[in-house]
């Protein structure tokens, strides 16, 4: 945004509606002279009507014109056309989103009409509003506090249901009454403290110190708590990362193909943090995952590739999902099992998905209906098998070794791989050239994200600043503890008391050393 | 026609404010009259004879590091004193001491007789004399015009002031001295807004009938403590407090008298202290409580008068004695004189600048309870301060003298005045300094030492005594930090202080970090001794603070250094809130009247949102 634009007070305009194609548009127009503008081009249907007399929050259906209505227009030149059919939504001043005067016209959602209306204000002297001015006019005009600001912005690029549910909570001031309420906590405990230290000459009853360390260990659950859901409604806001991992042969860019094949309309591409990684979106039941696409890692003397897998290990640590691929024609199950165990030991806080791809190609009976099924993973297709090309010649190769082999213990248990669901660990049999067992990830991937929670009314952090708030909350409630079990004095007590209800307030406001006082006179008798 | 001569700075009032002030600007140079309504009441004692106590302790000791008078006359005067709170931590221990009323108002009448520059004059002020928002002089109820280029106001509780007991009322400043008449009224036609507020004292009864076997003995340290960093003597002898107690029987029979309470029949409308209730407050508000304590403190050396602290009353006589002999102790209390309360008028301080000068009226100063504060130490503080700026201003213009709040706690008192501004009696407490830990007694001297002396207050000796002591304190931790304790020496203390014992050479720097142990504990090695002979008992102790607090302190700094940084957000005085339309009416007008001068004072005016506070820093930003 325009820095020479926050504190102006003039009239804006903007669609409120994501361009494209939709059947409706909203174009939002918000500022003191919101109503006098719209009023120049805008004819009611219902003769008589008066925008500038209209009650708030009232709808009114008419026309757009090209120009404006009362303008007198001399005979051999042409009148006044509708651009649209509209539909007029007027808020009075103090009582829109943005706390200005505001109206919001419905049109259709043509690209053409849109940029027509928007022209059309803005020529009359209209500015056009910057991305997130409405939100910073909103915020300015006292209608949000911070957290709730940051929830308009996430609501606005939120780019799947869950996301925008979890904004909708925080829009709602769930954050900042769940903050609040343990601000609240803290600060009578604050009260006490000071009550001892202020009032000592007073004859005053102090709290036992084992209270204190039950109250600060109960306030540290609920901060660990939100914490913990930043996990979550990090994952919701921002999709979770995915890491594929594999060797460049073992059919990961066919997989993730397989993957996004249906979404393709929602799929975008974005560049990923760095030059050479392209991130892949895609969003199932309702949560956004991000694919990154590794090199794969083996253990090597070439130089080069050791640089490889150090960028690997660096985007798998970025990843909550670990998804090898292995070609099961080319890997023993013993190294599959060997290095599915090194991930979960490296890992143990993410998930680990092993893909075992190619399984078709063990068992090439005819089955026209493709589709593989839970144990049952030797049914492949005849045109599976067809599409083998030049370029797999190898594979083609180890598919007629492999079926030579048949029978022998090795290949045996290769069939003898299931779909599992371990704790950390789950093994996934599929054909991503047949789109066998592509499902079952998404129904894996979708499984690790607990929508549900979103219903359960549990707050869910979802801010990268709050979190590092509770984050510095919480440090500072380990050395409040720290310090009462090995009986540092309250005045020190204080400091990092008064360090955590800064670090919450950072979230929802701040807080002054009269609140301190006044909770202390209004709960104590003091005074000789 | 006056035969008076024109003073450079006239201080009206002659209580712990006026008597701080004429001081300061007096050392200065300045020219100085002090206009009291009685000579013989200079550094009157109003309520009880005790100096110090938590944080008010630290303000006497930054008004003795300036250079002030408040710790040496304390210390001279004192029967008895204490360092409260030594179990906590450092940044708790305040001293205090029981006074000898009579004693410590003649010594500081004569600390001002010594002084060449100061004049007496003993007369009602009834006008400020002002001239183009300029203060020219002050005119008495004699009829005689003084001319003064700065004037301070210290009036105390006399503006107006009027005496409750029971049904009885009448004015007066003190009890047994008229109200001072003439100064609001010229105030308020000068456009000053003014208020009102309530205080109250306890009875005074006849130690002589008294059984003090049955009260608790209450004395002082063994090691007694001093406020002030000169030279000055500490006690070798002192006198007891005595502590007992109130009871249902109390508390019934002063229920009797409550029909004719001026405070809950509602004839007071000043309102008083909440950490300061009366007794009948306490028994009604805290009806639970079946009793409230009470100490018995002697008024002097030679008196056998007592002040009964915590039974402040403004019931009639008759009740307050009939009560207070259902005391333990107190069965055939005389009294000497019935507590009252009392109403005056005070000047919301948010009419103030940093200096205490009145943003009305040029030269024109506040200090102490017109503005709204209680207690002798926070008029003191801001007497001092009143006091050098009314001098710099004649002398040093442009060079305004002001403490921060993360320097001295006369700096957070007197910003959380100007800013805030107060509706009851303002006290100091260490829960209103952000930087608790920075603002310890024992680094007052370190702190506002060097301050006072290049303002010219603190006179060499008492920065050479600073510079002595951080270089010895320095020297005490670098010690440490290579010096070895052998664990035969430590060990039977650590045993006996249930610490870890230790198996090899440990540095003592890092013993003292333990929190069980103490610097002196130390003592017990040879090499520890040697080191800490020849070193005072204040430097060995904030050497163990520095050590053993160095993360806490460290911590502190930082906080204070992170926030400073939205003070250094200037703001115009001038600035016209309006032009920020986004501003609500409420912040507009708050922020118009406080005037703050940088972002950080804006944030601290009550009833300015933080909302508003982004949109002034999103202003100032832009501009």
């Amino acid at each position: 945004m325009d820095l020479k634009n926050l504190s102006k007070n003039d009239t804006i305009i903007a669609p409120a509606t994501s361009p494209g194609m939709g059947a409706i548009a909203v174009i939002r127009i918000s500022g003191p002279k919101a109503i006098s503008y719209t009023k120049k081009f805008f004819t009611p249907y219902k003769s008589g009507k008066d925008l500038a007399e209209v009650k708030t929050h009232t709808a009114h259906f008419g026309e757009i014109l090209d120009q404006p209505v009362n303008l007198e227009i001399a005979e051999d030149q042409p009148k006044q056309q509708p651009i649209d059919e509209v539909l007029i939504n007027v808020f009075h001043d103090g009582k829109s989103f943005t706390g200005e005067e505001t109206v919001e016209i419905s049109c259709h959602g043509s690209t053409y009409i849109i940029q027509t209306i928007l022209q059309l204000f803005v020529d009359a002297g209209v500015r056009a509003a910057d991305a997130g001015e409405f939100t910073m006019r909103a915020y300015r005009n006292g209608k949000f506090d911070l957290s709730q600001a940051e929830a308009v912005a996430d609501l606005i690029h939120s780019t799947s249901k869950a996301s925008s549910q979890l904004a909708l909570s925080q829009l709602k001031g769930g954050v900042s009454s769940e903050i609040s309420k343990l601000r609240e906590q803290l600060l009578n405990f604050a009260s006490l403290i000071e009550l001892e230290l202020d009032f000592s000459e007073e004859d005053v009853e102090f709290a036992d110190r084992s209270e204190f360390i039950i109250l600060v260990g109960s306030i540290q659950k609920l901060v660990g708590k939100l914490m913990t859901s930043f996990s979550l409604g990090n994952a919701i806001k921002n999709g979770l990362p995915v890491a594929i991992v594999g060797e460049p042969n073992v059919g990961k860019s066919t997989l993730l193909n397989a993957l996004l094949e249906e979404d393709r309309a929602i799929v975008s591409s974005i560049a990923g943090t760095t030059r050479d990684v392209i991130e892949d979106e895609l969003n199932i039941e309702g949560v956004k995952f991000r694919f990154i696409d590794t090199a794969g890692i083996r253990e090597t003397n070439d130089e080069i590739e050791t640089k490889g897998i150090e960028k690997t290990f660096q985007k798998m640590d970025m990843a909550r999902v670990v998804m090898q691929v292995f070609d099961v024609t080319k890997t023993a199950q013993s190294e599959i099992e060997k290095v599915a165990q090194a991930l979960v030991d490296k890992y143990p806080e993410k998930e680990i998905l092993i893909v075992l791809n190619k399984v078709d190609l063990f068992n090439p009976a005819r089955n026209s209906e493709g589709g593989a099924t839970e144990g049952n993973l030797s049914q492949s297709t005849e045109e599976c098998v067809g599409e083998i090309s030049a370029e797999d010649e190898y594979a083609a190769a180890k598919r007629a070794e492999l079926n030579e082999m048949l029978g022998t213990q090795e290949t045996k248990l290769q069939f003898n791989w299931e779909f599992q669901n371990q704790e950390t660990i789950t093994y996934i049999p599929i054909s991503a050239k047949s789109e066998q067992g592509i499902q079952k990830i998404k129904n894996k991937l979708s499984s690790l994200v607990d929508v549900g929670q979103l219903n359960t009314g549990d707050i869910i952090i979802s801010n990268a600043r709050h979190y590092n708030s509770l984050k510095d909350a919480n440090l500072s409630l380990d050395s409040v503890l720290h310090a009462m079990e090995s009986g540092i004095p309250g005045d020190l007590l204080a400091i990092d008391i008064r360090g955590a209800l800064h670090s919450l307030g950072e979230i929802t406001g701040e807080i002054t050393t009269d609140d301190l006082l006044g909770n202390i006179f209004g709960k104590f008798c003091i005074g000789k | 026609m006056s035969f008076f001569k024109e003073y450079e700075v006239i201080v009206v009032g002659a209580g712990h404010a006026g008597c701080e002030a004429a001081h300061a600007a007096a050392k200065l140079g300045s020219k100085v009259l002090l206009v009291t309504l009685n000579m013989n009441n200079i550094a009157q004692m109003s309520c009880n004879p005790a100096v110090g106590g938590i944080a008010k302790g630290q303000i006497v000791r930054e008004i003795d590091a300036l250079g002030g008078m408040m710790g040496i006359v304390t210390d001279e005067t004192a029967i008895q004193t204490k360092m409260l709170n030594r179990s906590k931590g450092p940044a708790m221990w305040s001293p205090r001491a029981q006074s000898d009323r009579m004693m410590f108002a003649e010594s500081w009448r004569m600390k001002l007789e010594q002084n060449l520059n100061v004049d007496f004059w003993q007369d009602m002020v009834t006008d400020v004399l002002v001239k183009n928002d300029k203060i020219i002089g002050i005119k008495t109820q004699l009829g005689i015009e003084f001319g003064a280029k700065s004037v301070i106001l210290t009036n105390g509780t006399f503006l107006n002031g009027k005496i409750h007991i029971g049904n009885k009322n009448f004015g007066g400043g003190r009890a047994a001295e008229r109200a001072s008449t003439g100064i609001t009224a010229s105030l308020e036609t000068l456009g000053f807004e003014s208020g009102r507020m309530k205080t109250g004292t306890p009875p005074r009864v006849d130690a002589r009938s008294l059984d003090f076997s049955k009260m608790e003995e209450q004395p002082g340290d063994s090691n007694p403590p001093r406020f002030s960093y000169t030279d000055t003597k500490a006690l070798t002898s002192q006198r007891s407090c005595w502590l007992t107690y109130t009871n249902q029987e109390v508390h019934d029979i002063l229920k009797t008298g409550f029909d004719k309470s001026p405070m809950f029949t509602g004839r007071i409308e000043g309102i008083g202290p909440r950490y300061c209730p009366s007794i009948e407050d306490k028994i009604e508000r805290f009806s639970q409580r079946d009793r409230h304590q009470i100490f018995v403190e002697p008024e002097g050396w030679n008196t056998v008068e007592v002040y009964v602290n915590g039974f402040s009353t403004s019931l009639p006589e008759d009740v307050q004695q009939k009560a207070m002999q259902k005391i333990i102790g107190f069965e055939n209390a005389k009294m000497f004189r019935p507590g009252y309360a009392i109403e005056y008028d005070y000047f919301p301080p948010t009419q103030l600048k940093h200096t205490l000068e009145t943003k009305q009226v040029e030269g024109l100063y506040f200090a102490g309870q017109i503005n709204g504060t209680t207690g002798y130490e926070e008029a003191s503080g801001q007497g001092i301060m009143a006091g050098i700026n009314a001098h710099k201003r004649i002398h040093n213009p442009n060079n305004d003298f002001i403490l921060g709040r993360d320097q001295a706690y006369i700096g957070v008192l007197i910003d959380d005045l100007i800013t805030k501004g107060t509706d009851e009696p303002y006290r100091m407490f260490t829960s209103r300094a952000e930087y608790r830990i920075l603002l310890r007694q024992d680094n007052a001297d370190d702190r506002l030492t060097e301050i006072g002396y290049n303002i010219g207050l603190a006179d060499k000796s008492r920065l050479d005594k600073v510079k002595i002591k951080q270089k010895n304190v320095n020297t005490i931790i670098d010690k440490f930090k290579e010096t070895s304790i052998e664990p035969k020496f430590l060990n039977p203390i650590l045993q006996e202080k249930t610490s870890s014992e230790i198996k090899q050479k440990m540095k003592a720097y890092n013993l003292v970090l333990r929190p069980q142990l103490s610097i002196y504990d130390l003592k017990a090695d040879p090499n520890v001794e040697i080191l800490l002979t020849n070193k005072t008992q204040e430097e060995i102790e904030q050497a163990e603070i520095l050590m053993k607090y160095e993360g806490y302190i460290f911590k502190e700094q930082e906080m204070a250094n992170k926030l400073k940084k939205i003070d250094t957000i200037k703001i115009d005085p001038n600035f016209n809130y309006n032009s920020i339309k986004t501003l609500s009416a409420e912040s507009i007008q708050k922020l118009t009247k406080i005037r703050p001068l940088n972002l950080g004072q804006a944030s601290r005016v009550s009833g300015v949102s933080p909302s508003d506070i982004s949109n002034l820093l999103i202003y100032l930003e832009k501009n």
